[in-house]
């Protein structure tokens, strides 16, 4: 399955997800980098792959402990933004991540 | 770039990252030479030691040694690892420091002649790929050319299964070429073969002026200094494909000309990036090997190398009354490639002017048109607007030096 075309993978609220053992994801002066170790991550053989402020305050939270459920929970509490707003982003983040093969869910 | 639909995650490819506009990590990008040895022996090589040379390989660094120094790296923000030599998968244990670089995030540059690329090895690059793409230079089109050059039998047939191995598994690399007396007559072989491989994105690049050996061994110098093309000759092919030649000058001549005064380093090097030998030795360029600019990693660490050690040697001066009268007040500089690392491998000091450098300079200003002849980029006053009228001539306007 090649990233970038395929369909988007069904993400539950009720599932743990964490980081792939396929990716390193660096700390470099603030900026989160994912720099994938397997081939099949990326469409290109030099790609890497940060996240924004608000992918960043999910990625941090999804450490194959809590579900995601409490994940929207935390980020509810933290943000000022509407609970539905902040479910779209969350589930929208993980799904991609998920597709690239940068987070696994935890079985 | 933002992904289409996603706005979460950001894909960054090495020349467009958007990162670090403000504050750069202390350390970018590190060269390796994981050994001086090499398995080939080839008639230019600034740097090349037997393969089997017992002694050289005893002082090498330890597998322990180089996983210690590419932790720190990464810990210093590194991105992109250059490992080279010699050659550098000649190290028994090539395999297990290339899976520890990338598991450390690292990306790693390759540098190899591909004769030692084995199935096992094509196979992990294929599968833990290295995430820029390998620079396997190649001697020659035929065995007689290459093996004139490398001068060791079998490494073409080598080379080439080495080749074949990457491109069976698909595994991205680049070709580059050196221009030598033996493969002279191949370069129209060389770049019709070289278009073939799906991830040149370019003409393939050419080693045309050699540089001396960096361990200023002077037996291998007289045969380097005998095989060096001559500037006007190896400025004429560098311009063969004049259009795009001269595209590339103009912009290059309208950023980087003018005279350098007395600074010794006009160039990057030893800022945010560096070079450590196969002894453990830190350089701020993989030539600079004077003594006075080299740091010792085995009695200090990469951070002080980087944060303390190298901006000391880049706030050196020059002093040489030769380069004071001539260097320091050529226009020419941006073209010329007189440093401190080939200053020493010539000469063994920092800052005398090697005459090499400043003919094949000079030869390419008179072809872009930017001297007259006998002129010296020295004595020019109106530099700066010979350039600015060089680098505003429209591409139908652009000079055809060889009428062709």
């Amino acid at each position: 399955m090649d990233a970038g075309t395929s369909t988007a993978a069904k993400v539950c609220l009720d599932s743990l997800y964490m980081p792939s053992e396929d990716i390193v994801a660096r700390n470099i002066e603030g900026e989160l980098i994912i720099v994938p170790l397997v081939s099949g991550i990326g469409d290109m053989e030099d790609e890497l792959y940060t996240l924004n402020e608000t992918g960043k305050a999910i990625w941090d939270r999804l450490d194959g402990k809590k579900k995601l459920k409490d994940v929207l929970a935390e980020l509810s509490a933290e943000f000022e933004a509407p609970a539905g707003e902040i479910e779209i982003d969350l589930i929208g983040l993980v799904e991609e991540l998920v597709r690239r093969k940068i987070l696994v869910a935890v079985i | 770039m933002v992904e289409q639909g996603n706005p979460y995650i950001v894909r960054l490819s090495s020349q467009e990252s958007p990162l670090w506009e403000t504050t750069r990590p202390v350390l970018m990008e590190l060269d390796i030479e994981l050994t001086e040895r090499c398995n080939n022996n080839c008639i230019h090589c600034c740097i090349n030691l037997p393969a089997d040379d017992s002694i050289a390989k005893k002082r090498e660094l330890s597998t322990a040694a180089i996983k210690d120094i590419l932790k720190e790296a990464a810990s210093l923000g590194c991105l992109t690892v250059r490992f080279t030599g010699g050659e550098p998968i000649l190290r028994d244990d090539f395999e297990e420091l290339y899976l520890f670089a990338r598991k450390c995030g690292l990306k790693i540059l390759l540098y190899t002649n591909a004769t030692l690329i084995t199935p096992s090895l094509a196979e992990l690059l294929s599968r833990i790929p290295p995430l820029e793409k390998i620079e396997v230079t190649v001697y020659g089109m035929k065995k007689i050319s290459y093996e004139a050059i490398t001068r060791t039998p079998g490494s073409f047939e080598a080379a080439w299964r080495g080749v074949n191995l990457l491109l069976e598994k698909k595994v991205p690399f680049v070709v580059k070429g050196v221009l030598l007396p033996p493969n002279k007559g191949e370069v129209e072989a060389f770049e019709n073969w070289a278009s073939t491989i799906l991830w040149m994105d370019d003409q393939p690049s050419y080693s045309v002026f050699f540089d001396l050996h960096s361990r200023r061994d002077e037996k291998k110098n007289k045969t380097i200094r005998k095989i060096r093309t001559a500037p006007e000759e190896g400025v004429k092919f560098l311009a063969r494909r004049n259009m795009q030649h001269m595209k590339e000058m103009k912009r290059f001549c309208s950023r980087f000309i003018g005279p350098p005064g007395n600074n010794l380093f006009s160039c990057g090097a030893g800022m945010n990036g560096g070079c450590i030998d196969a002894y453990g030795v830190f350089q701020l360029c993989i030539s600079l090997r004077h003594p006075q600019t080299v740091y010792d990693l085995n009695r200090g660490s990469l951070l002080e190398a980087i944060s303390r050690f190298s901006p000391e040697v880049r706030a050196m001066k020059a002093d040489h009354p030769d380069y004071l009268s001539r260097c320091a007040q050529c226009f020419l500089k941006g073209l010329c490639e007189q440093c401190p690392g080939k200053s020493w491998t010539e000469h063994g000091t920092l800052d005398t002017p090697v005459e090499y450098l400043c003919e094949i300079a000079h030869a390419e200003a008179r072809q872009l048109g930017l001297l007259e002849e006998k002129e010296m980029g020295w004595e020019v006053k109106d530099w700066r607007e010979r350039i600015r009228n060089f680098s505003e001539e429209t591409e139908n306007g652009c000079r055809n030096v060889y009428g062709s």
